[in-house]
């Protein structure tokens, strides 16, 4: 053991008054520190394994981070490349002996790049506004898209997202995406729900269905097969009407304000409901949900409410595992494999209940899928922004989908499901097998 | 780390030189932007940190005979890297120079079935040498902690060691041959599938546990041993730490060697199930987990021989895993000691200090005596068959203070196992993290030699400049007092 080197070996490009205190200060040094750089991570990560790079580790970022943090080094673009070049999967925290809260470490080094970004070329920032102020947070103008999405189905006419300049909203990975997106339902469909449910039998518990704001656009009849069976497993269904988009995409993204806004409404709507449970079936919104506490460091009256709230949320799959078994009439006669989505399995460790689900559907072959737990590269918007390095990621995942010769392979979280539909068409499977969100398997075997 | 600032020191690569670099291996094989810079200035030592000039990842063995031929001309440092794992600071750049990945040489060329050997890239993950011999029913032995992340390479250049070291000894003993490039650019050879092999000096035991500060070595040729029939994992817990040290000597005394004898203090155990979630029982002082391999019937009879003697020397619980799965979760988790003990202060400060087994059950002693008398925070766990124990520090380095009072105890941890007939480092190696020790060891006679073995390899010192001792013709590193 020798002591601490001083190496007076590097001059980092690092201007002082491009890196203000309030903004550094964000960084939690401790946790940073409590990274011991050990790499146990390496081999979980995506991206390192793709690239081979430190730099596309969660060692390397944890790194990065705290050169910035200590003004080693600049807040620049390469920092905001390689903050963004990750999926947020946090395969990297399970992975970790040291339980570094890395989910929370890259949330509050994309904030600093976003603030960073305002505070020095505030017009740079306006596409991602656009996508962030102007539409999740408004749940009308979401499902207003959805109705665009469906008279543009519904019309056949392919283009028509081209000539409504949709397409030049969202970037060109989009419109592959597209594709892959499933007959959106219209818009009678939609208005016509029923705001309550009855439960079958004996009123177990009330739910409080948080429908997400894409989730519910894409994937309405997903929402309401959960419904349907959370009501036939005993509980009593409120769609409640206040409710926002959980934040989760504006957390991964550095828009810390806007999350915590849209936090505030849901924990606000959910109160006003009165539920046992808050129960959502996309895992990317239910890590968040989950971990509304942690982003009112500061307002310690919001804190307490986002725990009571936080108290309350549950996975659909969570729920239906702890209530009675259902009960199903029609066997499904398939194999059966199943995706997980990282932010149920590493963000909120639930592993098994999708899978005991998934075999108490009579005439399922369950097969494991080897890796499960890896990323499908969907990472919420990650296709979107990371559309070469999310490809090629999932292209490898369709090898070991390929090898499971599975009719269904099964996601619980609506980024996952749309990749896999991707991922299907990429690998030359349609027409062998369909990617299924479990709530709509476990509903068709009712 | 917070001063690898300040800079004045040029860099040695000139645009020139860098253009020469990457016509070597393309641009996007050579890295050196700020941030790639940084990360690769660190490995998994704490504290150390120094920014190399270059990152380059080669992919062939002419492409480093090109690189280090260039390198030799102008005199950049070459520090040779895998995934950096890396206890003992021996792949941080600390003169600068160029970080040389091996990464992309992770090839398993060839599994001879007929001579027992496989021949791999130096960049092949162990855990995936492990698994592609397994396969065909064979066995790589070795199985450091990091043995998922490290390379091959890493673990040929440091010497790695494991869990199974007791009964199936540490790389050096199945390293057979290697291909390594000197600094000239010269292409070299030595060792093979030859079992016997004394043709001139050995080659290849000098260059395992060089540290990359003689050669980059570009392939390895490996001795396997057939994959043992099953295995078993049996736990004991003890009240104190003694008795758990008396165990392991008993056992060996008893001509009983199994394949695994590890030992976890009360502070380890706590964090471990912190991580694993295996449900140990933490009122208890200290666990050795043992691992016995073979024939079933042979498997049978020495964990039963075992569990007697652990509940002869003291032990209050012996448990036998139920299943391998049980086993395999029990080892892994040891595996992940180290890091899990970083969950409970910022720096995590390990050592490697190795005695005799026979006196494993005094250094136990030792450590808790010198933990008391500097009130420094030491957990100790480590392979306790063979008397390679590993205190760790849990401190924060931030607090300078506390560092030295650190320091101050594990000097004297060495000095406590040099005189129980024991070394400074048993597998992690001396890097820039111990070279202020080694002559305590080796003696300075035995210093004067290495180097000038060194010389030998490396006349222009550009391997891995600043490692095993304090380079005399570059500028000494500054320590901060």
């Amino acid at each position: 053991m020798s002591t601490e080197m001083k190496l007076e070996d590097f001059k980092p490009a690092c201007e002082s008054n491009t890196t203000k205190n309030g903004l550094l200060s964000k960084f939690n040094m401790d946790e940073i520190l409590n990274c011991m750089h050990c790499g146990f991570c390496l081999p979980a990560c995506p991206t390192y394994r793709q690239t081979g790079l430190e730099s596309y580790s969660p060692r390397g970022r944890i790194a990065l981070m705290k050169g910035v943090a200590k003004e080693q080094l600049p807040i620049d673009a390469e920092f905001e490349k390689n903050m963004f070049a990750c999926l947020g999967c946090r395969a990297c925290e399970t992975a970790c002996p040291a339980g570094v809260p890395y989910g929370s470490l890259i949330e509050t080094a994309r904030e600093v790049v976003v603030e960073n970004e305002k505070q020095t070329k505030p017009k740079h920032v306006f596409v991602k506004n656009l996508v962030f102020k102007q539409l999740f947070p408004h749940p009308k103008r979401i499902k207003l898209l959805g109705t665009a999405l469906w008279a543009a189905q519904a019309s056949g006419l392919q283009s028509m997202a081209e000539k409504t300049g949709l397409i030049r909203i969202l970037p060109r990975e989009m419109a592959e995406m597209q594709q892959a997106v499933d007959k959106v339902a219209s818009p009678q469909a939609r208005k016509s729900r029923q705001l309550r449910m009855n439960p079958e039998g004996n009123r177990v518990y009330t739910v409080g269905m948080f429908t997400g704001c894409i989730m519910d656009v894409m994937f309405y009849e997903t929402n309401q097969a959960t419904a349907k069976l959370l009501s036939k497993a005993g509980c009593e269904i409120y769609f409640v009407e206040e409710q926002a988009c959980c934040g989760a995409l504006h957390a991964h993204s550095g828009e810390m304000p806007g999350a915590v806004e849209l936090a505030k409404r849901n924990i606000e709507a959910f109160e006003k409901a009165n539920v046992d449970f808050i129960v959502n079936n996309a895992g990317g919104c239910g890590a968040a949900l989950k971990e509304y506490h942690h982003w009112f460091r500061d307002e310690p009256e919001w804190r307490e409410r986002a725990i009571r709230f936080v108290s309350k949320v549950r996975d659909a799959n969570e729920l239906l595992a702890e209530l009675p078994p259902l009960t199903f009439n029609k066997p499904l006669n398939a194999r059966v494999t199943y995706q997980d989505s990282c932010h149920l399995a590493h963000g909120q460790g639930v592993r098994n209940q999708p899978r005991s689900l998934l075999r108490s559907i009579p005439g399922v072959e369950f097969v494991e899928l080897k890796n499960a737990d890896s990323c499908c590269g969907s990472a919420g918007i990650y296709n979107l922004t990371n559309f070469d390095m999310s490809m090629d990621i999932l292209d490898d995942k369709m090898e070991q989908v390929k090898d499971t010769k599975a009719h269904y392979i099964v996601t619980s979280n609506p980024g996952c499901l749309l990749q896999m539909k991707q991922g299907i068409h990429r690998a030359g499977l349609d027409g062998q097998m369909e990617a299924v969100h479990i709530m709509d398997l476990l509903a068709r075997a009712l | 780390m917070e001063n690898i600032q300040s800079a004045n020191r040029e860099t040695l690569i000139t645009p020139e030189i860098k253009q020469r670099f990457i016509s070597i291996v393309g641009e996007k094989w050579y890295l050196d932007s700020p941030n790639d810079l940084y990360a690769y200035s660190y490995d998994a030592t704490p504290i150390f940190q120094a920014m190399p000039d270059a990152v380059i990842i080669p992919h062939t063995t002419q492409e480093v005979s090109e690189i280090l031929k260039l390198a030799n001309e102008h005199l950049i440092p070459i520090i040779p890297r895998g995934s950096g794992t890396n206890l003992a600071a021996s792949t941080i750049p600390v003169h600068g120079g160029i970080v040389l990945n091996m990464n992309r040489f992770n090839q398993i060329y060839e599994i001879d079935q007929q001579n027992l050997t496989a021949t791999i890239g130096p960049g092949v993950v162990t855990a995936d040498l492990h698994s592609a011999v397994e396969a065909v029913g064979l066995f790589y032995p070795p199985d450091p902690g990091s043995m998922r992340i490290s390379t091959v390479g890493g673990n040929m250049a440091q010497c790695a060691g494991g869990m199974r070291g007791l009964k199936y000894g540490v790389t050096k003993d199945y390293i057979m041959g290697l291909e390594y490039v000197l600094p000239t650019g010269e292409i070299m050879r030595c060792g093979g599938k030859n079992v016997k092999d004394v043709a001139g000096y050995d080659m290849t035991r000098l260059l395992v546990g060089s540290e990359g500060t003689l050669a980059v070595v570009t392939e390895i040729t490996l001795k396997l041993v057939p994959l043992p029939e099953t295995k078993r994992t049996l736990v004991a817990y003890y009240a104190n730490l003694v008795d758990a040290a008396k165990t392991v000597e008993k056992i060996i005394s008893n001509k009983i060697v199994p394949a695994t004898m590890e030992f976890l203090d009360q502070g380890t155990m706590k964090v471990v199930d912190d991580f694993a979630r295996l449900g140990l029982p933490l009122d208890m002082k200290s666990m050795l987990l043992i691992e016995q391999d073979g024939p079933e019937d042979v498997v049978v009879r020495d964990i039963e021989k075992i569990a007697e003697i652990a509940k002869q020397e003291g032990a209050v619980e012996v448990k036998v895993a139920g299943t391998m799965e049980e086993g395999a979760k029990l080892l892994a988790a040891r595996r992940a000691a180290l890091s899990a003990l970083s969950r409970l202060r910022p720096t995590t400060i390990l050592e490697d200090a190795t005695v005799p087994r026979s006196r494993l059950a005094e250094i136990v002693q030792e450590v808790e005596r010198i933990a008391e008398k500097y009130q420094v925070y030491i957990c100790t766990f480590g392979h306790a068959g063979d008397g390679n124990l590993h205190p760790t520090c849990m401190t924060d380095e931030r607090n300078k203070e506390e560092i030295h009072r650190v320091e101050q105890a594990f000097a004297e941890i060495f000095e406590a196992a040099l005189r129980l007939g024991g070394t400074i480092t048993g597998e992690h190696g001396v890097g820039a993290a111990k070279m202020n020790y080694l002559h305590l060891r080796v003696g300075e006679g035995g210093i004067e030699l290495m180097k000038r073995i060194k010389e030998a390899f490396d006349p222009n010192n550009i391997m891995n400049p600043g490692k095993m001792f304090p380079s005399s013709n570059r500028r000494r590193l500054v320590v901060k007092k």
